[in-house]
């Protein structure tokens, strides 16, 4: 056995790092969310409010709202993008030729950066030069108009997410359909159960815990999502599309609330936590039934 | 019989060509319609929809390059995302040598923290982080807020754990008989480092640093919020566009097309490992 020191020394540079970048910010949020401290306030600095912060987050209708709107913006965004995924996933488990070619053509938007995805979005969108508004007045006779009307917006906002995210959903169920062991589909075919039974009773359970796990990681990136949204809509029109992150950044810079925002952020990094250890958990079952 | 069966086989391969194809032209259409948008000039901005580039306004692209503040800002995105990748690549080596080869006290907690920190969404640490850089991080008149070291240290919180996670993988590959034999003959733990590890893991230290140069260049919620004149990124400098009234929509394509030309050079050589490296690990292919 080696000496542990020399592990011990290899390993300090990154602890020390994630500490001072990772760490004290959470306690820092931890302690700031008990004092009423807002930089526009008549008294200057922090005064120490206990529990007040988080009594007036309980009754913060709009914050509520933005937490359920993100919440619903995830869960539409991740259904279509497992539908699409593991449609486009199929398609890629046989061989083809210039299978590479397509697969390198569908893994750009995930290479792109938030910001220029929500400015392209933009650029499709925007009235008066934007295809989209354009083709679907001339074709369809359908009046859209992202900058008024609240769930076009938030639909749009979907439909990016859907085209930036379901390249990612694809590999991830290529890893799992790969991996996918024979015998139970022959068996499957062989007692004459037809695809769509081979699907719903062979194929589903046994990608379940890569079905789950794809959820997890994308729930945690959706319900993270600022970037994008924030250069498509700015959140507008009205609230329709300021998901909580937006709904932080806005408290904590122009309004310059402090204390109120740290509360905020300890509650939403608190929801998150909570739903993503209940999806570690039944990812865990999983496994577990497996055996 | 042999002629309906490749009837057959180039009906499934139609299909599949179909889907792609259709899937290829959705994931393009919005890319190309901005480099449409770069090539058009003010005047021509608001013609009626047309993805045919009819004449190329280079002005929009030669504007953008000659601008002093942008060249500043690609030449402070280009610093940020090299530093932070050479320095997360480093030490995310260390790191996982340290847990691959000794048997720490609580090793497993260590790795599962190091994910915690990239779960978090950023925005929750926008104002700790705001307020550490501003008044508690400095150093008489120094303030980390608005400095690139600032930006460096702080891209850590999320490439530092993709990064031992990746290298993790690669280090735990390499056999430790390798690592034995050369003890046998005398090799101290940095000649080991030098002549096994970094030779036999440098393809998965390669992939490990383009994948956070380009994390790190794409970046924006932190840059926005915690530089302000001599720090700010390019993709801040592309938000600004957005914010200023009367926007040039046709050099802000051209700068959003700037952005993307990293991230499409190197897309081939990491696109195995993009998934591996977004689930920790969790999806092998």
């Amino acid at each position: 056995m080696r000496q542990n020191r020399t592990a011990w020394f290899f390993l300090s540079p990154s602890l020390i790092i994630l500490f001072i970048v990772g760490l004290v910010p959470f306690f820092y949020i931890l302690y700031v969310g008990f004092f009423d401290w807002n930089a526009f306030s008549l008294q200057k600095g922090m005064h120490y409010a206990g529990l007040e912060n988080y009594r007036r987050l309980v009754f913060d209708q709009p914050f509520i709202n933005s937490l359920l709107l993100t919440f619903r913006f995830a869960v539409y965004a991740i259904l279509v993008q497992l539908v699409i995924g593991y449609v486009l996933a199929n398609l890629l488990a046989t061989d083809f030729p210039g299978k590479w070619f397509f697969r390198v053509i569908h893994t750009i938007p995930l290479m792109v950066a938030p910001l220029a995805v929500g400015a392209t979005w933009r650029l499709l969108t925007i009235p008066g030069f934007g295809p989209v508004p354009f083709y679907l007045d001339r074709w369809f006779d359908f009046e859209y108009s992202i900058s008024a009307n609240a769930s076009q917006a938030f639909w749009t906002t979907v439909i990016m997410d859907v085209w930036h995210w379901t390249p990612f959903v694809t590999l991830t169920m290529l890893a799992g359909l790969t991996a996918l062991p024979r015998e139970p589909l022959e068996q499957a075919l062989v007692d004459g159960a037809n695809r769509l039974q081979v699907f719903w009773y062979v194929k589903v359970p046994l990608l379940r815990p890569i079905i789950l796990s794809t959820v997890f990681i994308r729930l945690m990136d959706a319900l993270r999502t600022v970037d994008e949204v924030w250069m498509l809509t700015g959140g507008g029109p009205a609230a329709a599309t300021r998901y909580t992150g937006l709904y932080i950044w806005r408290i904590v810079f122009p309004k310059t609330d402090y204390g109120y925002g740290s509360a905020m952020s300890l509650l939403t990094l608190y929801f998150t936590i909570l739903i993503s250890w209940l999806l570690y958990t039944a990812i865990g079952q999983q496994r577990r039934g497996e055996r | 019989m042999q002629q309906s069966k490749t009837a057959r086989k180039v009906g499934k391969y139609a299909t599949t060509y179909g889907v792609w194809v259709l899937a290829s032209i959705i994931t393009l259409l919005p890319i190309y319609w901005m480099i449409v948008i770069s090539a058009r000039s003010r005047v021509e901005l608001f013609d009626r929809p047309n993805f045919i580039i009819q004449s190329f306004f280079e002005e929009n692209y030669i504007n953008t390059i000659n601008d002093p503040s942008l060249q500043k800002y690609m030449v402070n995105s280009i610093v940020v995302a090299t530093s932070n990748a050479v320095l997360v690549t480093a030490l995310a080596l260390l790191a996982t040598y340290a847990l691959s080869r000794w048997r720490l006290p609580g090793a497993d907690n260590i790795f599962f923290w190091t994910i915690t920190n990239r779960m978090a969404p950023p925005a929750v640490f926008l104002l700790p982080l705001f307020l550490l850089f501003t008044k508690t991080f400095r150093y008489g008149d120094w303030i980390l807020f608005d400095t690139r070291i600032g930006l460096i240290l702080l891209y850590c919180v999320f490439n530092l754990p993709f990064s031992i996670w990746v290298l993790q993988g690669m280090i735990d590959g390499i056999p430790i008989e390798l690592d034995e034999a050369a003890m046998v003959d005398g090799a101290g733990t940095g000649m080991i480092l030098r002549r096994i590890i970094i030779p036999l893991a440098a393809p998965g230290m390669a992939i490990t640093a383009i994948l956070s140069w380009i994390f790190a260049w794409n970046e924006y919620l932190f840059a926005a919020t915690l530089t302000s004149v001599k720090a700010r990124t390019i993709t801040t400098g592309l938000a600004e566009f957005v914010t200023v009234t009367g926007t040039n929509w046709g050099e802000m394509a051209a700068v959003a097309t700037l952005t993307l030309i990293p991230s499409l050079a190197f897309i081939s050589f990491v696109q195995r490992y993009i998934v591996m490296g977004l689930t920790f690990g969790a999806v092998k292919e």
